[in-house]
């Protein structure tokens, strides 16, 4: 079985089509990141509160907002997050209502706020939204089962473990009555519990919550994290090419970077942390890409040093052309499947890279290879002595050794 | 030849063992379950699919400057007085921004010679500077104020860390962030209760015993009015806690800035009883701490004492005697708070406060959902990948799939043996280490139908290929190990789990798709019939 056997696709001469592809997405994502979306940075980047909660029926999205707006919190994004049968809903707070001084309060207010919204059961706690060390707490305060010594406090721990462990292994996090922990937890502790406990429908079950001056430093971070690594990459290609190899492949990830960027602007989808481990991927992936055709570029350069080099490079991508899909085609399936398994944490991650593998093969073929071309052109027209930019010498004794 | 080959074929299969090693030990049964709980135990899950809560604490640096300044300032007023050098006032100006400075305004200029060698002989930590009429600075030395914020910054994490050890919370992190100054990074896997572990770790219980100078009194405004208006300039005014019986009554209590002596004095604390059984907290000081604590009461018999926590007045006592090393709080309190109390007591005193600059908390059953979610994209993606080399290069596919699941073995090995722990992009990591083993094997297949179809012989082309693919191989892997190693360096958390999973994936790609591949297509090779096409 074989695809794409002695393609000969004139590719530069398609160069201008490129040309306006790659300005068009470009421009598209540029215009949304200055005029429309901005870059929508995550919580990670931008600080503030996001609160995961899951509810024991489905949620009433209205009902929420109500409670939110009642409770004081400005405009709070409320969606549902995640499988519909899962009943999670996110509650989402801009940085500038998440305090500096006291970081979990929009987070208090939440829980308390949505506490409000159900039947008042005054002066008992919601079992639903305290932790095993609270449980503990609690159970060593009554000691239910009159253990009074000294060795209380870790008993009663293994028994709030016991309950936090059914509670979410078992119930998935939200507990419909207090009742439901007999035989789980001894009589004496789950009527003790009944007495000063009650349950709410619905578990705080993920809390993120980034204060503005952790935002500022990790985007700070990412920032330099990406430059590094392309001026890492360029120093590798200036030594194992030439400069100008370095700048084309370079220039070709910044394309992918750009556009990446871009959709996610245009998309209104957070970047998050993971999403720029994502980029970075893409990254080092589009950089794979690029070399595998330079790569081939170099070889052909010695083999047929009468050609013209835009026919060279032709040669080459054509070449490489079954390579390219192939790799592309099997990465983009992996890919794809972690968009479409990997559940929503993985999402925003698997989407920068469904993008990314696309354009990242595209500008290889498309952008870094003609850039070559362009290079040695306009050299031509400035000095009129048209040299390949070609790289032989170390390239000789690696194949010596190999 | 032949022989050389089988020494390569026991390498890969002594290979494959070391890293199956990696990944489950020596189990304890063969059995699938038996199998799980072996991995479970040397591939360490992160948090983000364990579950637990992750926070990021500034330590306030700046507290624990402003407590040597004040110290400083004490000890300078102490000397002085006993040299008989005059002065106007030593103050600090800004004690929140720059707590390191201290300025000393009208020394008596008949007396500055000897004021300037004190300085030098007490306060060897400050630079002296001179100003216009007889003022002073003193700058505590910029290596000295590194110094103090540095400790800082270990004492916390010391006490954070014992406190949290007390707790009972398993392989708990409690380290320092790299990503701004004076971070502390703090993980506690299955703990998805922050307010708990907060109030344990921010109860900064700073101990300290200080003279009391005035009180009680019933407000803010009866102790102002009691001093005339206006506190002595080393008096600062606190809070009481109930002291005196009557709850709801509040109290308050004029107090000395500087301590006699404070919770790094401390040796160890105990909840006990007193004599009409109500709880208390017994403590005993360090050596240092109780030379200096008899100097004190020494020198105040008769006079108050007050115990400090935290900035609010826990008990006011007469000094009867001199006491060297043994003290007591008592106070209303319950058992469990004369238990905390005493485990924050006894696990140090934070230095300087702190400020939590980000919260994260993973339920359980969420990382167990993402789990399932990346390990059925994984294997999924495999698959397919696996399916279509099959169909696309026949037999030679199976010589891919060999590799594919090679890597995977090592991949996980290697995260077995360094303890490395697996994070959710750290499974994207996997699967894109996938993708790029494929790559692999592709440019190499390829090339090799290449220099078949130039009229190569199967053993030339499978040469050839090798070579000319090698190159670009690893071209390809060293940019991507170069992108990897500055993820690792300039990334924190999630992110480089993702770039650890990644480098031991190119890692082990380098030795399938080159090494391992290679030898499976030789002894294929050596099988041939001359002139046999080859299956790829």
């Amino acid at each position: 079985m074989e695809f794409f056997r002695n393609s000969n696709i004139d590719f530069l001469g398609k160069k201008w089509y490129f040309l306006a592809f790659s300005l068009i997405f470009s421009i598209a994502g540029l215009l949304s990141i200055f005029f429309w979306h901005g870059i929508p940075f995550g919580v990670d980047f931008k600080g503030g509160t996001l609160v995961y909660v899951k509810f024991a029926n489905t949620p009433d999205l209205k009902a929420i907002r109500t409670d939110m707006d009642r409770a004081g919190l400005k405009d709070p994004k409320i969606q549902r997050y995640g499988e519909t049968y899962n009943n999670e809903v996110l509650v989402a707070l801009e940085q500038r209502e998440t305090s500096e001084a006291a970081l979990d309060q929009g987070k208090n207010t939440i829980i308390k706020a949505l506490q409000a919204g159900e039947q008042q059961q005054s002066g008992k706690m919601d079992l639903n939204n305290t932790g095993p060390s609270s449980i503990q707490q609690y159970l060593v305060s009554k000691d239910p089962l009159h253990l009074g010594g000294i060795d209380a406090s870790a008993r009663y721990l293994v028994v709030a473990q016991q309950i936090d462990d059914f509670r979410n292994k078992q119930r998935g996090g939200v507990l419909r009555s207090v009742d439901e922990l007999k035989g789980v937890a001894p009589p004496e502790v789950v009527s003790a519990m009944e007495q000063d406990f009650y349950t709410s429908n619905f578990a705080v079950r993920n809390v993120e919550i980034v204060g503005p001056q952790v935002g500022g430093q990790l985007r700070k971070q990412a920032l330099w994290a990406t430059l590094y690594s392309l001026g890492g990459m360029l120093v590798y290609l200036w030594f194992r090419f030439e400069l100008i190899y370095g700048v084309g492949a370079v220039v070709a990830c910044f394309h992918d970077t750009i556009i990446t960027i871009g959709f996610f602007s245009l998309l209104n989808r957070d970047i998050t942390l993971t999403v720029i481990a994502a980029i970075l991927t893409l990254i080092g992936y589009s950089m794979n890409d690029t070399i595998v055709v330079y790569d081939r570029i170099r070889e052909n350069i010695k083999l047929l040093r009468r050609d013209k080099l835009s026919d060279v490079v032709n040669k080459s991508i054509n070449q490489t052309l079954s390579r390219t899909i192939l790799t592309s085609g099997l990465t983009f399936l992996t890919v794809l499947s972690l968009y479409v398994f990997g559940g929503e944490v993985l999402r925003g991650f698997s989407l920068a890279l469904v993008i990314g593998i696309l354009i990242g093969t595209y500008s290889s073929i498309a952008v870094a290879a003609p850039m070559l071309v362009a290079y040695q052109e306009w050299r031509a027209s400035k000095t009129g002595r048209a040299t390949l930019p070609a790289a032989s010498a170390p390239r000789q004794k690696v194949k010596a050794k190999a | 030849m032949i022989k050389n080959q089988t020494i390569k074929v026991v390498i890969i299969i002594a290979v494959l063992i070391f890293f199956l090693f990696g990944i489950f030990g020596i189990p304890q049964s063969f059995t699938p379950a038996g199998l799980l709980a072996a991995m479970q135990q040397r591939i360490h899950l992160g948090l983000d699919l364990k579950g637990g809560t992750h926070l990021i604490l500034q330590v306030q640096v700046n507290d624990a400057i402003n407590a040597d300044s004040n110290r400083a300032v004490e000890r300078l007023k102490d000397d002085l007085k006993s040299k008989n050098i005059l002065y106007g006032e030593i103050v600090q100006p800004d004690q929140q921004n720059h707590p390191e400075i201290i300025n000393v305004n009208g020394v008596s200029p008949q007396s500055i010679a000897d004021f300037r060698s004190l300085v030098a002989d007490r306060l060897p930590d400050y630079d002296l500077t001179s100003g216009a009429n007889n003022s002073f600075t003193l700058i505590m030395r910029p290596s000295v104020v590194k110094d103090t914020k540095t400790k800082a910054q270990q004492q916390a994490i010391e006490t954070i860390r014992n406190r949290i050890d007390q707790l009972g919370v398993s392989e708990p992190v409690i380290q320092e962030h790299g990503l701004g100054d004076y971070q502390i990074l703090v993980q506690l896997p299955g703990v998805d209760d922050p307010a708990r572990v907060k109030e344990i770790m921010q109860s900064t219980a700073m101990l300290e015993i200080r003279q009391a100078i005035g009180g009680p009194y019933n407000s803010e405004q009866e102790a102002m009015q009691a001093n005339g208006g206006i506190l002595p300039a080393n008096a600062v005014l606190l809070k009481g806690k109930n002291i005196g019986g009557s709850n709801s009554q509040e109290s308050y209590w004029v107090v000395t800035r500087a301590s006699a002596v404070s919770g790094n004095d401390l040796r160890t604390a105990d909840a006990g009883r007193d004599e009409n059984g109500r709880p208390d907290v017994k403590f005993t000081l360090t050596g240092e701490g109780g030379r200096r604590f008899y100097a004190f009461t020494s020198a105040h018999v008769g006079e108050r004492l007050a115990v400090v926590l935290d900035n609010k007045v826990m008990e006011v006592a007469t000094i009867q005697e001199a006491i060297r090393d043994e003290g007591r709080i008592t106070g209303t309190f319950t058992e469990q708070q004369t238990q905390d109390l005493s485990l924050t007591l006894r696990s140090g005193a934070l230095p300087a406060g702190i400020k939590y600059l980000e919260e994260r908390t993973v339920g359980p059953s969420l990382g167990a959902d993402s789990i399932r979610a990346g390990v059925r994209a994984a294997i999924f993606g495999m698959v397919a990948v696996m399916v279509f080399m099959l169909i696309y290069y026949k037999f030679a596919g199976i010589n891919a799939d060999l590799g594919l699941f090679l890597n995977l073995v090592i991949l996980l090995g290697f995260l077995g043996f360094t303890s490395a722990t697996l994070t959710l992009p750290g499974i994207a990591g996997v699967i894109l280490t996938i993708g790029m083993g494929v790559d692999s094997n592709v440019l190499i297949f390829e090339r090799i139908r290449e220099e078949l179809r130039h009229g190569k012989t199967p053993p030339q082309a499978v040469d050839q290929g090798f070579k000319h693919a090698w190159i670009t191989i690893v071209d390809t892997h060293v940019t991507t190990i170069v992108s990897a190693i500055i993820l690792f360096l300039f990334g924190t958390g999630p992110v480089r789990g993702f770039a650890v999973t990644l480098s031991f994936g190119l890692a082990a790609n380098l030795f399938t798709s080159v090494f391992v591949s290679r030898v499976i297509f030789d002894s294929i090779l050596s099988r041939h019939q001359r002139g046999e096409a080859l299956s790829i």
